[in-house]
């Protein structure tokens, strides 16, 4: 396995972090995001590296990791896509729409597609309900789902 | 019926978001006018003019505020932008639309509180409101809103913006303080409370979005005015997020104590053709369910809701017509909870897995008939006996679902019993 390193931007970017809040600590939350920016998601080893460059325990870095969902701990598509099924998403479709988008494109939850371009989850509520049924494709919002409408959009985007 | 756009007045303005746009429309006086004011008398502003939190708790927000004690430690004021609770989606549009409006409301609030650094915690998966809200931190310090001798006043303040990871509990107060630490997002016994001892164990002050950005409006306008608007005990305006089978879903900002049924029926267009009202979660999955019935008697307010036995939570209300099935609901909610405990206290950790568990097997077919009255016994053994209210929130939608619609309940085992041949394997 190749050794992990971020970027020299990445690099500088972490230093940064680390002094601009009260406490070190606070630095680890932004620094796994750069992780997950530069990798598309955090790989084991980025963890001991972590540790190294920001002078932190290992185990605390990955108490933090293994807490928040939106760090992805295994590879993920090039289109992330998040269908909310919580309670207005799931009233207005939602689940059904999760599930046509696994078969359209022939993956199944949690996993990437074969050609790499494409990962469907289901999540939790992402404050976005008067719009439901909807969906986080990578960073971007997408509201007022229908299958085809859902469909569309992620071919849009390259799926 | 008609909004009553007090917070909300300028948001259709796509200028708005900008400091140009925002000051074209009285942006930053009344920051002007605070910071000539004794700090003391903001607070009794606040406290007079009844506001309480909204973002769940409804505490009073000037008791609060004047619960730091004086020892000459730094003081924070943390704003809880963490909105994660379902149903709700308001405070996402305050900061997307307004965010000068929350500098704004929270540099006159830490001038009160004399607090010289604060955060806006927002959830991880709001990148757009990240990137407006520190857009308009850029604006606001260099137009000297933030940073050294604001405005002249010898008044000192930072603000900086912090993303959150995905984690339903960091909007407990004390969860969203130990994530801004940089630990798990695990809330923290209390007391003490956060205004003793918060963020790095000193005096802090966490209040929500919408609480912060009405303290400009109290302070604009003065308590008085603030309380020509709700009820004696429910003061002021409140944003609603309404969501579920309405015709028109979306953020209202409407006077407190205003009928649930007008909300729906009028202002949000009643249900779908043909269709009719089976129950409300007037304040977010957290909050107990009302029968279509109590819902038609119910007033948007703190002390109504108390009375039948629910809460206003967060303001999210979640409109349920009779082509859902409780049961499945149940199962949606039931499954968040145990997703997001945190696992730091055992009543909440084992307890939302056995809901989830039994709920789900309820409405696979594959449950026991005593099951119905396991629910109920297994969420009233979470109540109360956690450090947060993560476990409550989890137990009372349960509890309150399987008594109102225990018919259904019933009926639901009944049908996929006989379905499933009468096997109760899970």
């Amino acid at each position: 396995m190749a050794a992990f390193e971020l970027s020299k931007e990445g690099r500088d970017f972490v230093n940064v972090e680390l002094k601009r809040y009260e406490t070190p600590y606070s630095a680890i939350i932004p620094s796994l995001y750069r992780v997950q920016k530069e990798k598309g998601w955090v790989p084991p080893e980025a963890v001991p590296y972590l540790s190294q460059l920001m002078q932190l325990p290992e185990a605390h870095i990955n108490e933090v990791l293994y807490f928040y969902t939106m760090f992805n701990k295994k590879p993920v598509g090039k289109l992330h896509v998040q269908v909310c099924t919580n309670i207005s998403c799931a009233m207005n479709g939602g689940r059904e729409i999760a599930d046509h988008l696994c078969e359209k494109f022939a993956v199944k939850y949690d996993e990437v597609s074969a050609d790499g371009k494409i990962t469907v989850s289901r999540v939790e509520c992402l404050g976005s309900c008067g719009t439901a049924p909807m969906m986080q494709v990578n960073d971007q919002y997408v509201e007022n789902l229908t299958p085809e409408a859902a469909v569309k959009k992620l071919k849009e985007l390259g799926a | 019926m008609q909004e009553s756009k007090l917070l909300t007045e300028h948001y259709n303005k796509p200028d708005f978001t900008s400091l140009a746009g925002y000051k074209k429309y009285g942006g930053y006086q009344v920051l002007a006018k605070a910071l000539k004011m004794e700090p003391k008398a903001i607070i009794e502003e606040v406290k007079n003019s009844g506001l309480r939190g909204r973002g769940g708790a409804g505490f009073p927000t000037g008791t609060k505020w004047s619960f730091l004690p004086n020892n000459g430690e730094p003081r924070y004021l943390l704003c809880n932008a963490d909105e994660g609770e379902p149903g709700t989606f308001k405070d996402r549009l305050m900061m997307e639309r307004a965010p000068h409006q929350l500098i704004e409301g929270m540099v006159i609030s830490a001038f009160a509180v004399g607090s010289k650094k604060s955060y806006i915690y927002v959830r991880g998966e709001y990148d757009h409101s990240i990137a407006v809200l520190r857009g308009a931190l850029k604006e606001a310090y260099d137009a000297g809103f933030l940073g050294k001798n604001i405005l002249g006043s010898g008044f000192d303040h930072d603000m900086d913006v912090y993303q959150g990871a995905g984690a339903y509990i960091c909007g407990e107060e004390t969860g969203m303080i130990s994530s801004l630490e940089g630990l798990k997002g695990q809330p923290k016994l209390k007391p003490p409370f956060p205004a003793i001892q918060g963020y790095l164990r000193k005096p802090t002050i966490v209040n929500n979005v919408e609480t912060l950005a009405a303290v400009k409006y109290i302070i604009r306008d003065g308590a008085a005015a603030y309380r020509k608007y709700g009820t004696e005990k429910s003061a002021g305006t409140k944003l609603f997020s309404v969501s579920g089978n309405v015709v028109k879903p979306g953020n209202y900002e409407i006077p407190l104590g205003t009928p649930l049924k007008d909300v729906i029926f009028d202002l949000c267009g009643g249900l779908k053709p043909g269709r009719t009202l089976k129950a409300v979660i007037p304040g977010g999955s957290s909050a107990p369910v009302l029968t279509a019935e109590e819902s038609m008697k119910a007033t948007m307010d703190y002390e109504c809701l108390a009375q039948m036995g629910s809460m206003l939570g967060s303001g999210a209300i979640i409109v349920i017509d009779d082509s859902n099935s409780m049961v499945d609901l149940l199962d949606v909610i039931m499954h968040f909870y145990h997703h997001e405990s945190c696992g730091q206290c055992t009543p909440c950790r084992e307890g939302t897995g056995w809901l989830a568990k039994i709920v789900h097997r309820i409405r696979s077919g594959a449950a026991e008939p005593k099951d119905i009255d396991l629910v109920e016994k297994v969420s009233k053994q979470m109540m109360g006996k956690t450090i947060c209210a993560l476990s409550d929130a989890a137990a009372m939608p349960a509890i309150s679902f399987v008594t109102k619609f225990r018919s259904e309940f019933e009926a639901h085992m009944q049908k996929t019993r006989s379905a499933v041949g009468g096997s109760a394997h899970a």
